[in-house]
């Protein structure tokens, strides 16, 4: 069910909304404040009854991820906090908002991040073309260093607490948390073998968590509300899916954005309800969470006869009405991700999506194991192929072959990232190809694009700007 | 030893960003991004300057330049202009927009004008997928874009 929300985006619209000043008279920082003078063990109690899914598309409890920490640290081993906001997953646009337009709640997440891990500093890594989202979260410390919130003693109390902002070079790998940590680190962002993870040898080799963005700039809200209340406002709280996050939806709709709701909301909620309905035609696919996650067809149906299954309330039920969650989109066969939805009408031509995605995946490949480096410039060779209307029927099996080569064969979840995508392509779109390479092309509409350059829902009516 | 040095205000920058961080490597990717401020592009002068002020192998920063798209390893134009042609992008008509661009400045994707003022580029997902089609300019960001919003701008950087 949709619910709007306005916990992060309550000073989205307001001049200067992003300064302490309104962040503070909306009770801002009193929880950092609070959350020092509670023991470890409160907060982290508070912070698991939250049930925050991290909301950069692995959905791993939160407040599970901080109690792994070594307890207590070692003076020879100092804990490190590091930021995922190297946003950059296709489809995926709801961290920068935060970023540019409430960087405090980043900020004062951060405070109470580093005392429940046992961290004096944190990094955020904010991907290096978001200028203005840099430059909002030095302000941001700047501020909250001034009033005393950050820095030897922040609010008076002795546990100190450095923020820092560092910046990638363009390379979306290090959005995998340990290519991000190598990066940090100033060498290449090439992913490391787990174990060891984070929590053990992380930044810098000592014992760290690496949280996403909007995960982090959550906490303040939850320990506000109190966890389990927090958790309640979500239709999947039996599920330890809680409280309220952002979603976001993109391509074909005529309202595209960003909004904040509690957990429960159904893609029919974000094409429809949010976005205004599908632009230019009748909805024929849609990618739930950002590129990595295998697309649903507007089509399928919910098949979960199974009890014990999280689908089975939707049995039957259509996948536009299943409500976005971690576990039941793995259930679904794909994944929740980032909440970021591309949506695609029934004008587009499958192949060119396919296409574009792999061409994504084949540049962005860090070139470190071999299957996802081959792999995905030999997926991407192919559907270059196909898209000038010269590939064969085998080469369609081949795809399936080369995908299933490189999963479970790579250091880190980019090659899942790849494969299941274009397993996804092919299951669910495999009469459309076969048609499109028997016909050379004839049978699909060739484009992508709706019209003349520009935003697809900006003619439509009732859409906003 | 090099040649190359950056301005006071810069090295100023750089010891800022040495307290950062519990080691000297820490500070490449920051430290070669002022570089690539002051100079435009790294060139192995500068890769050289850099390994030695972070006493770091110039084996290492190399490694590094040429791992992150956004170090350029040859002079580019004043200004750089990113499309991105990602999936959302591209359903808002972003080659449309990569297309207008090239015939306006008469190169290709990749290549910078014959005056050096602009280096046109594609650009995988910048996420801003909800405001498609869009471009980078320089540090900005453009979004929602139609093609007399890009002729406009266009017409400002080639008139800068």
């Amino acid at each position: 069910m949709l619910r709007h929300t306005n916990y992060l985006t309550k000073r989205y619209d307001e001049p200067k909304g992003y300064e302490i000043g309104p962040y503070e008279r909306d009770g801002g920082y009193e929880q950092a404040k609070r959350a020092l003078g509670m023991t470890r063990e409160a907060l982290i109690d508070e912070m698991k009854a939250a049930n925050i899914r991290g909301r950069g598309g692995a959905g791993f409890p939160m407040g599970v991820k901080w109690s792994f920490m070594p307890w207590p640290p070692k003076p020879e081993k100092p804990h490190y906090l590091v930021i995922n906001a190297d946003e950059g997953e296709p489809g995926t646009f709801k961290d920068r908002t935060i970023m540019e337009r409430n960087p405090h709640a980043v900020v004062e997440g951060c405070i109470i991040g580093c005392f429940g891990i046992g961290a004096h500093t944190a990094y955020i890594y904010v991907r290096d073309e978001l200028h203005l989202s840099k430059d909002r979260l030095w302000a941001a410390i700047a501020e909250a260093k001034a009033k005393g919130y950050l820095g030897k003693k922040p609010f008076g109390i002795d546990y100190e607490v450095e923020v820092y902002v560092h910046t990638g070079a363009g390379a979306y790998i290090c959005g995998e948390e340990t290519s991000l940590l190598n990066s940090l680190e100033g060498k290449r962002g090439e992913p490391r073998l787990k174990p060891p993870f984070p929590a053990q040898a992380g930044a810098f080799g000592m014992p760290s968590t690496v949280n996403n963005l909007e995960t982090i700039a959550v906490v303040p809200t939850a320990l506000a509300m109190g966890g389990e209340a927090f958790s309640k406002l979500s239709d999947l709280h039996h599920l330890k899916d809680g409280g309220a996050r952002l979603f976001g939806v993109s391509g074909h709709v005529k309202n595209p954005g960003v909004f904040e709701a509690c957990v429960g909301v159904t893609l029919r909620d974000l094409i429809y309800e949010y976005g205004g309905g599908v632009a230019g035609g009748e909805l024929l696919a849609v990618i739930p969470g950002g590129s990595s996650c295998p697309i649903l067809r507007a089509d399928d149906k919910v098949d979960a006869p199974n009890e014990k299954s999280p689908l089975h309330p939707y049995h039957g039920k259509s996948v536009l009405d299943v409500p976005l969650g971690v576990d039941t989109f793995r259930a679904l066969g794909t994944m929740l991700g980032t909440c970021c939805a591309i949506v695609l009408s029934d004008k587009v031509d499958p192949v060119l999506a396919f296409h574009n995605l792999m061409r994504f995946y084949r540049f962005e490949s860090c070139g470190q194991c071999t299957p996802c480096r081959e792999g995905s410039a030999w997926l991407f060779r192919i559907l270059d192929r196909m898209a000038k209307n010269e590939a064969t029927l085998d080469e369609l099996d081949r795809l399936s072959e080369i995908a299933d080569n490189i999963m479970g064969n790579t250091i880190c979840a980019f090659g899942e990232g790849t494969a299941m995508p274009a397993l996804g392509f092919l299951q669910k779109f495999r009469k459309e190809f076969e048609q499109h390479i028997k016909t050379r092309g004839k049978s699909s509409t060739g484009r992508l694009a709706l019209g003349a350059p520009g935003p697809a829902g900006a003619s439509a009516a009732g859409a906003k700007s | 030893m090099t040649s190359f040095a950056l301005t006071s205000e810069r090295e100023k920058q750089l010891e800022e960003i040495l307290a950062r961080y519990p080691n000297r490597q820490a500070a490449t990717i920051p430290v070669l991004h002022l570089c690539q401020e002051q100079n435009g592009w790294i060139s192995d002068e500068i890769m050289e300057w850099v390994a030695s002020r972070l006493d770091v192998s110039s084996a290492h920063v190399k490694g590094v330049v040429t791992f992150y798209t956004l170090f350029n390893k040859e002079p580019v134009g004043r200004h750089q202009v990113w499309v991105c042609r990602t999936l959302s992008c591209a359903l808002n008509g972003a080659e449309g927009v990569l297309h207008h661009c090239e015939k306006r400045l008469g190169v290709h994707a990749g290549e910078t004008t014959p005056d050096g003022k602009i280096t046109l580029r594609t650009a995988e997902c910048l996420a801003a997928c909800g405001n498609a089609p869009m471009m980078q300019v320089d540090r900005e960001y453009h979004e929602r874009l139609t093609l007399p919003e890009v002729d406009a701008i266009l017409d400002r950087l080639l008139q800068d």
